[in-house]
């Protein structure tokens, strides 16, 4: 049998190169040898950029609550974090949607799982909206320590993905951290730079009427008094990202966002 | 290592360089080159893409039919540059996010491509190997060159070390936000092909015509 398989082998390769034959079979071969190496290469390397994703994705989470130093083991540390769905239009944690496998940008392309937004209330430039949303609290026994929101939004060239992370009176910031953008280095990729993202600790999102204000300004802010806690810097030679920045906040703390949530566990906050 | 091989070796370094002599693959050398750190994964991915491929397409040229000839070869080079793909997002996570798409748009690069058409097709695996290893040389010399510039002159920094203390962390340098965009990397490389092409004069191509001098009586 080998004897004949590897006479027919040696035929083939005995043909002219130009043959039809020849042509087809190797054709066939190596498009047969390449799709088995990537499938292997993808196969197995697949658990570790999992594992990667959810590292980074958990450390960037950290970052945003102001969680993480050089030493932080990050497991450790996510132990201590709640993952909970929120649907956005009630405002309510929902145990219908399993935190764990919930995909919120998948959820955002399938029409069962979102809606389209207008011009007008489509502010941030996500297009479709995921009915639900995953939330990060930060837990001390049973006091929320930080809430943690994940926010995205247009900038310059790309979407921005990050998180912002509030106190529990639900208005003060804790921090902001972006996991992915393709925003130009060393301009719109400052969104990153930590000197900048130091200035979000301790500003304010609600005026006394509710509405988020956080901004980021053109240039430095000139804001004096309670005024200078709505406003943060801008980034030099990036005023689109920067505005996108301030879209996105506006978009996801507002009423189309986590506004109804945000309203709900500020009761709860307030009569526990 | 006897002369042939040196030769081809060392030769894409500065005497016959895909990048500043071929002018082949420069789209990475704007894109990835911001930061020196991006800059360098991606000559290492760059860099084990050509190899194999050249060594791959080497090993095989004896029975590939000329009519698909180009398929094969992007078969195999597409292939690979996903294998690198995937190992680099398994092992260089937090890099080959600043690298998004461009690791993928290696197949398109055209030193890939140019090397095992004009080489691998014609020589043995061995010398193939040396001239893939040259090329991807010479094209992560550039890069390198570039990215050094742009990150310095840009940022201030290097790998993310500061070198020139900013002024907005209260050093004396004002970056050149020029160097971050890709427009800078024209510039960079234009002088580059300048500063060699005046050191060996023999990389001058000849005009490709003649502006003709108007005479009075013939505009008469």
């Amino acid at each position: 049998m080998s004897v004949l398989q590897g006479a027919w082998l040696a035929g083939i390769l005995a043909l002219p190169n130009d043959s039809k034959k020849k042509t087809l079979v190797v054709a066939l071969v190596l498009s047969l040898v390449c799709s088995m190496l990537v499938s292997v290469s993808a196969v197995v390397l697949r658990p570790l950029q999992i594992a990667n994703a959810t590292i980074d994705r958990q450390r960037n989470i950290l970052a945003a609550a102001d969680l993480l130093d050089e030493n932080t083991d990050i497991a450790d540390a996510f132990s201590r974090i709640e993952a909970h769905v929120v649907d956005l239009e009630s405002g309510e944690i929902t145990d219908d949607v399993d935190p764990a496998s919930f995909d919120q940008r998948r959820a955002a392309r399938d029409p069962a799982m979102s809606t389209a937004l207008s011009r007008e209330q489509d502010m941030a430039g996500v297009g479709r909206r995921a009915r639900y949303a995953t939330v990060y609290l930060v837990k001390d026994g049973d006091a929320v320590e930080r809430i943690i929101l994940p926010i995205h939004g247009y900038g310059l060239w790309s979407t921005l993905y990050g998180f912002i992370a509030l106190e529990p009176d639900l208005n003060t910031v804790v921090g902001l951290k972006y996991y992915e953008h393709t925003e130009t280095a060393g301009l719109g990729a400052e969104v990153d730079n930590p000197a900048w993202l130091s200035q979000w600790r301790g500003r304010r999102v609600f005026d006394a009427s509710g509405a988020p204000v956080l901004r980021v300004v053109k240039g430095t802010s000139t804001a004096t008094g309670d005024a200078a806690l709505y406003e943060v810097d801008g980034l030099a030679g990036a005023t689109l990202t920067s505005d996108g920045v301030t879209n996105m906040l506006h978009f996801w703390l507002g009423e189309q966002g986590f506004g109804p949530f945000l309203e709900n566990m500020r009761k709860r906050i307030g009569s526990s | 290592m006897n002369s042939t091989e040196k030769k081809i070796l060392l030769d894409p370094l500065i005497d016959d360089n895909p990048i500043t002599l071929q002018i082949l693959g420069v789209c990475s050398a704007l894109a990835v080159t911001t930061s020196l750190g991006p800059a360098l994964l991606m000559c290492a991915a760059v860099t084990a893409v050509l190899i194999l491929s050249n060594a791959a397409v080497s090993l095989i040229r004896h029975h590939v039919p000329s009519s698909i000839r180009i398929i094969v070869m992007m078969v195999i080079i597409a292939s690979l540059v996903i294998i690198v793909d995937q190992v680099l997002k398994a092992f260089a996570f937090e890099l080959s996010k600043r690298l998004t798409v461009f690791v993928g748009l290696i197949i398109t690069n055209c030193i890939v491509l140019g090397r095992t058409e004009a080489f691998a097709m014609k020589n043995g695996v061995g010398l193939s190997i040396l001239d893939g290893l040259g090329n991807a040389l010479g094209y992560s010399l550039v890069l390198i060159i570039v990215a050094v510039c742009r990150e310095l002159i840009g940022s201030g920094t290097l790998l993310g070390y500061e070198i020139l203390p900013l002024v907005t962390a209260g050093g004396w340098y004002v970056p050149n936000g020029l160097m971050l965009l890709a427009p800078s990397a024209f510039f960079i490389i234009g002088f580059m092909i300048w500063g060699i092409r005046t050191w060996k004069t023999a990389q001058v191509e000849k005009p490709e015509y003649q502006i003709h001098e108007v005479h009075r009586t013939e505009v008469m």
